[in-house]
């Protein structure tokens, strides 16, 4: 599955912040952390701001702090921020054919799985699996 | 706080209510079946003795091919009682008597629309397994 950067940054951010709601950190240094455009992640912060799930950031070097809930919030919720709903895309051409169609359900059977998954994951369970994974030694 | 242990008969008709209730379909012969010997069913009660949710589960070998593992068949806890950890100690209590057997493996079904309890087995660290479910409609 392939997921737009600002969706990937958003996970990245919201699941670093996450693992400690006490700590802030700025834009550049969360852009550091994960070797991306700390431009770009603003903005991704910004969106995540707007949806409750982050706050702060005033300022170039203002820090942000996760101000979600780790139980509830899922990460479907975060890639609904960033990636249009499967029932908003935009018409592909040759989608009203016979075959365009048949492939359409194939796609959407694939679209449904994917959502499903990602629906069933909180950043409680995707932290704990992580730190079990820290325990072994091994990085994510 | 709850006790885990083996279902018995006198636990049924509290069992058949709260699952009415919860899926709102009626199917006592199916948990008087769970009683069954090579079945795995247990409850979770409280100080008071009240019912506070039940698993079912059996270890089967080769269904699908596949080698031994211990499937879930069913969970439920009374919704006044969730978040409190009663699924988790349920769980946990089925997949200690499925180790004690030999298997290496818990396996469940789930509706993929049904949130709540796919996200409950993920926080039990259960992920998606080697078989893909596959459906038709014969009607």
């Amino acid at each position: 599955m392939k997921l737009q950067t600002g969706t990937r940054l958003g996970l990245y951010a919201v699941l670093e912040l996450a693992r400690d709601p006490e700590r802030t950190l700025s834009a550049a240094d969360l852009a550091e952390r994960f070797g991306v455009s700390s431009h770009h992640l603003a903005k991704v912060l910004r969106t995540l701001a707007t949806a409750g799930l982050v706050r702060g950031g005033r300022g170039a070097t203002g820090g942000y702090r996760f101000t979600g809930n780790r139980r509830r919030t899922t990460l479907m919720d975060i890639v609904a921020l960033f990636e249009p709903a499967p029932g908003q895309r935009a018409k592909e051409p040759g989608e009203d054919t016979d075959i365009g169609s048949a492939l359409q359900r194939v796609l959407m059977e694939i679209d449904e799985i994917a959502e499903a998954t990602l629906r069933s994951i909180s950043l409680e369970t995707m932290l704990k699996s992580k730190r079990s994974l820290a325990t072994l030694g091994m990085t994510l | 706080m709850v006790s885990i242990r083996p279902a018995q008969a006198f636990d049924l008709p509290a069992i058949s209510a709260l699952d009415r209730r919860l899926t709102g379909s009626d199917k006592p012969q199916y948990w008087q079946d769970m009683l069954g010997p090579d079945r795995h069913f247990l409850v979770a009660e409280t100080d008071k003795g009240a019912l506070a949710g039940f698993i079912a589960g059996e270890i089967r070998a080769w269904e699908f091919g596949q080698p031994a593992a211990g499937w879930v068949f069913a969970i439920q806890i009374d919704p006044r009682l969730r978040l409190h950890g009663v699924g988790t100690q349920l769980f946990e209590a089925l997949v200690e008597r499925f180790k004690a057997k030999g298997v290496t493996r818990v396996r469940t079904l789930v509706d993929r629309k049904d949130h709540l309890i796919l996200s409950f087995f993920r926080a039990q660290g259960m992920v998606a397994g080697p078989s893909l479910q596959l459906d038709k409609d014969l009607s």
